[in-house]
This record gives structure tokens, sequence and C-alpha cells, in this order.
């Protein structure tokens, strides 16, 4: 799949017909900078103004903390706010990603791999899913998710997450799946493996590629969602970060550096995440686009 | 294939895959495949492996969508079944509303803007970043930075800076240009530009490493010949460069389609639930949302996203029969036809 083999031809294979010398043109290094700049910009002024007092943000909203202050950040870190929709965001995540993988390597080894007439229908029926975003089916989802009696529960912001990711996941992992030769599962029948455990032993480990991409892209999703959340949780111990940011922000709103500490706290761990599998996150997402 | 299961051994040899036969052969124990497998036991395994999924898939995302248009017929304010059915009520007072005609122009300019702001820009970053170049890695994942950051954490961060008392307006007034302060969230004149700014910042970074993706699997040896046969390096990039990134970007514009028209969780967090229409920025995911659940009117919201669905579904469908189709045609020729 692309996934592999453009990160493959990435770092050797440079263009060198028309860069002059080991460094390349100057310019390139300017705009570059700049872009990097502007990305970065925000993100700086944001941790650093946690760094600030609101007397100092007051008198320039766009100046270096002086002097610097830890108490903004001392605050939120030990006023269990934080943590506790820390944990409830990693629950969402951890129960969405498992989910995810689960029922997708079952459906998708189902579709990849059984020879039955319906199995096209079934691609067909999670490939639609993706003319279906959350936005139009937000409102009978929280209709739906109420009469199941989930409404404030992490099981009811989980279970439409997991099925939301399906699609992707699907038209992920099948190629995946295909690519396994057929003489390793007949060797496995041979050996007096059912498929089944053909399935636990063989499949699961080969297509380990495929799932953390699906994985980390379903953590990911489902660190930064807000839309269902916003619908489904009314009890604030449930909220995850991205409420509970928000919560933070119009309850101090007086209070900008603490609510800029908070912020810049609350994507500690995406960004973290991010820089540990960047390879594959943006292997995946390039890998999903094509696929 | 569907032998008896009592035939399983004395069942002729299968006629096998080319290349099997030669090896195995010899040996009597190889057995045609699946033919010891009782079809009910096969149907039961796919029961297990692909049921759950399909009926998680089915509840949480098809059959709310089919509840939504069910719904969007009835005056209903969510407790009960609904009986108050209104026809096609609810489809006439949104398509006649003058705010839902705001939204719908607002979602238009987002899309519009979207592709003719980013798209040059990613081109362009994404040629100058497939360099050569010292850091080259290290600046690919720095522009992805804002991707990554939640909706939630972008619009806090950008609400505070574009206040009339933030970053930006003290930076002007720093640098002398105090007449080019204004009150970016709340002048209707200027709100949709900083929502632009703030979405291509946030979003410019994932084209630029699918524009990326897309350069690399260009073979290299089409720029040495045209490099041999004199062209410089703005024709290459015209005549080679983009008729070959041509899927990519069509691809990308598809993604940027659909999320333009979708567009919610920044709006919403910057504006809110009632400034988002005075200030000229509301989207249609807004106004159902406003319109919908927060006024009690589960009917009416839900015929909001069916109308929201029925735009993106036109939209997307026309594109990809008039602009994708030339991609399953292949890559390389698709410039052609």
């Amino acid at each position: 799949m692309t996934t592999t083999t453009t990160r493959q031809a990435t770092p050797q294979k440079l263009k060198t017909s028309h860069a002059s010398g080991g460094w390349g043109s100057p310019t390139a290094y300017l705009v570059a900078f700049g872009l990097v700049g502007v990305c970065l910009a925000p993100v700086l002024y944001i941790v650093l103004g946690g760094f600030r007092t609101n007397s100092q943000i007051i008198q320039s909203a766009a100046g270096l903390p002086d002097p610097w202050q830890i108490d903004n950040y001392l605050g939120v870190l030990t006023g269990g706010i934080f943590w506790q929709q820390m944990a409830n965001s990693l629950v969402a995540g951890v129960g969405t990603t498992v989910g995810v993988v689960v029922l997708g390597l079952g459906a998708s080894y189902v579709i990849a791999r059984y020879p039955f007439k319906a199995k096209e229908a079934m691609y067909s029926l999670f490939a639609a899913g993706l003319m279906f975003p959350m936005t139009v089916a937000i409102t009978p989802l929280y209709i739906l998710v109420r009469n199941l009696g989930l409404t404030n529960t992490l099981a009811g912001i989980i279970l439409p997450q997991i099925a939301f990711a399906l699609p992707v996941t699907v038209i992920i992992l099948v190629p995946f799946l295909r690519a396994i030769p057929r003489d390793i599962e007949e060797a496995a029948s041979i050996d007096g493996a059912s498929r089944l455990g053909f399935f636990a032993r063989m499949v699961v480990p080969l297509s380990m590629p495929g799932v953390v991409t699906v994985g980390i892209l379903a953590f990911v999703a489902s660190w930064n969602s807000y839309m269902l959340p916003l619908f489904l949780l009314s009890d604030d111990a449930l909220y995850t970060l991205p409420l509970g940011v928000q919560a933070f922000a119009s309850q101090y709103s007086t209070d900008t550096a603490r609510v800029l500490a908070f912020v810049s706290l609350s994507a500690i761990p995406a960004l973290v995440f991010f820089s540990l599998f960047q390879r594959r996150i943006v292997g995946g997402l390039t890998g999903a686009v094509k696929g | 294939m569907n032998h008896a299961p009592t035939a399983v051994v004395d069942v002729p040899p299968e006629p096998r895959p080319a290349g099997e036969g030669a090896t195995r052969a010899p040996s009597p124990a190889a057995r045609p495949r699946r033919t010891r497998r009782l079809p009910w036991g096969k149907w039961a395994e796919i029961a297990l492996l692909a049921g759950p999924g399909i009926v998680v898939f089915v509840a949480f995302v098809i059959f709310p969508v089919v509840m939504a248009a069910y719904y969007g017929f009835f005056r209903w304010k969510g407790y009960g079944p609904p009986t108050d059915f209104v026809g096609l009520q609810n489809y006439r007072l949104i398509l006649t509303d003058p705010v839902f005609q705001d939204a719908l122009a607002h979602n238009g300019f987002i899309l519009v803007m979207s592709l003719v702001l980013q798209g040059p820009a990613a081109i362009g970053i994404a040629l100058l970043l497939n360099k050569r170049m010292r850091g080259r890695a290290l600046i690919r994942v720095l522009i992805f930075v804002p991707y990554v950051l939640s909706e939630v954490i972008v619009g806090i961060g950008w609400g505070l800076m574009l206040h009339t008392t933030g970053a930006i307006n003290d930076l002007l007034t720093r640098a002398g240009l105090e007449g080019l302060t204004r009150d970016w969230l709340a002048d209707p004149d200027v709100a949709i530009w900083s929502l632009m700014a703030v979405l291509v910042w946030k979003y410019i970074g994932f084209a630029v490493i699918l524009m990326l993706a897309g350069l690399q699997s260009i073979p290299e040896e089409l720029h040495d010949a045209a490099a041999i046969d004199g062209a410089s390096y703005w024709k290459a990039q015209r005549y080679i460069t983009l008729p070959l990134l041509g899927p990519t970007i069509r691809i990308w514009a598809f993604l940027s389609i659909i999320g333009s028209l979708q567009l919610f969780d920044l709006v919403y967090v910057m504006w809110g639930q009632y400034v988002a229409a005075t200030a000229g920025t509301s989207t249609m995911a807004t106004y159902m949302v406003v319109n919908g659940r927060i006024s009690g009117s589960y009917g009416y919201g839900n015929a909001v996203a069916v109308v929201i669905f029925l735009i993106s579904l036109t939209i997307a469908l026309v594109y990809q029969r008039f602009v994708l189709r030339r991609d399953t045609a292949g890559a390389l020729t698709g410039g052609a036809s």
C-alpha cells in the first residue's frame, strides 16, 4: 500500500537535478523559516501566555513573560479537574481504539479472505459510511443514545466513535489482509490450525502495521472529538478534555493566563502522542486518502 | 466449492492455482482447502468476526442517518414518539429562512476560499520542501503541528489572540499600525476572513503533507529527462509535476470541499451559539445545532441535517462524476483523456 512505499522512497531519493550543492537555495530556507514561524507562533503564544500574569497580559497581550510565573500551571496541575478530564479522555480514547481495532479487524478479515458473495456488499456498506459524517447523524444519534440510556456515560461516546471510525479502518485494513499470502494460511491449516486460530496467531501479528495506523487515527480522532461529547455529556464529571477546556475557558474568562495554562497542558498529550507516532500518522493519512 | 461434507476424503483433487501443484502434488495429505470445513462453521465464523462490526456500524451510523430522514417530517420536541406529522413544512421553513441562506452562503464562501487559498500555497510549499534541504524532516513535522491540535484548543487560542485586546491588535499597535486594528471576531466585514485565516493555518499542513506524498511518487527520471532536454525548472514543474500531481490535488480538493460543508467545531468554539450568525460566520452545522438541539426542535434539526447531507452528497457525486472520474482511468493517462 502507498503508506509504506512512499515512506521508503522519501529519504534518499531527493531531487538533485536542480539543487545547487548540499544546502539548497537560501530563499527556500527563508520561506520555510517564515512558514514554520507562522505555524508555531500561536502555539508559543498559548504556552508562553500561561507563564505570565493577567496584569502582564492586560498590559501587552503579545509580550513575553517577565518575570516568568509558574503559578498558573501549578494551579491547573494541582486542581484535580485537569487530571479527571485527562482520565476521561484516556478512557474514551483507549476504548474507541480497542473497539475499532477488534471490530475492524474482524470485519476486514471476512471481507478480505472469506469466499462468499455478500462480501462485496459488505465492503460497499462500510465504504458508504464515508459519506455520512457525524454532523449529519448527530441529532438522531443523540436521541438513540438517550433511548439506550447511555447519555452521560463514556460508553455512549465510545460506541458511536467506533462506528464512525470503521469505514476508514476497513478501507485501510482490507488491502493489508489481502496481502497475506495464501501459502501461510494453507501451511497453518495443514498444521491443524483452524481458521480462527490462524486469524488470532498469524493474521493479527502480520497486519500490525495497518492496525497501528488505524489505531492511531482512531485515538487522535477520539482525543480531539468535540461535537459528540458536546451533545451527549452534560455531567461535567465526565467531560473529556476538549469539553473541559471550553468549560474552563468560559468559567475563568477573566483569568486569561490560567486559561492559557490549561489549554497548553491539554495540548501536551496530543503533541507527545504525535511526535511519537508522527511517521505513522502522516503515512496513515496519506495512505487513507490515496488507498 | 460446495462439496458435501461426507465426500471430503474421496473427492478428486480440485484444479489448483498455478504454481501450487508442482511442489505439493506428491503428498497425499494435501487435500483441497476448505472442503473439510462445514458450511455452517464458515457462516458462524463470518458472523463472529464481522457481526459485531456490522451491528455497531449499522446501529450508530446507518440507523441514525435513516432516522434523521424520518424525524425531519415531524414537528417534535424530542420526547415520546413523534406524532405531529408536518410533511415538507420543515424543509420549506429551512430553505426560506434568511438565516439558513446566510449560513449556506458562508459555507460556500469557505469552500471556495479554502480551495483558492490553500491549494496553490500547499503546492508551492510542497515543491519547496521537496528540494534538497537541511532539516526538511523537522520542518515537515512542525508545519503539521496545527493539524494535530484539537479544534477546541485552536479555537480558544485564536479567539484570545483575535480579541480586541488580544495579541494581534497588540502587535499591530506596537508595530505602529494602529490603523489596522480591528474587532477581528465581531466585525461582520472582517470576521469571516479571520475564520479563513484560522482555517488555513490549521489545515494547510495536511494539504502540504498530501502534496509531498504525491510529489514523491513522481519518478525522478522524468525530471532528469526534462533537464537533459533543456527544460527550465519552472517548465518542468508546469508540464511534468502539476499534471502528475493531479490525482493528489483532486483528492485533497474533495476532502477540503466535504470538510468545508460540514464545518462546525471551530466556528462553534470561537463564536459560540449566538454570535456566529451576527458576525457572519455561521455555517449550516452551527445553524442545525442552534435551531435544533438548543431550541429543542428536534424534528427541525433533523431536517437541517438532511439538507446538509443532500447538499454534500450532490456536490460529492457531481465532483466524483466529473473530476475524480479521470483518476480511475489511471493517473498517468488522466491528463490526456
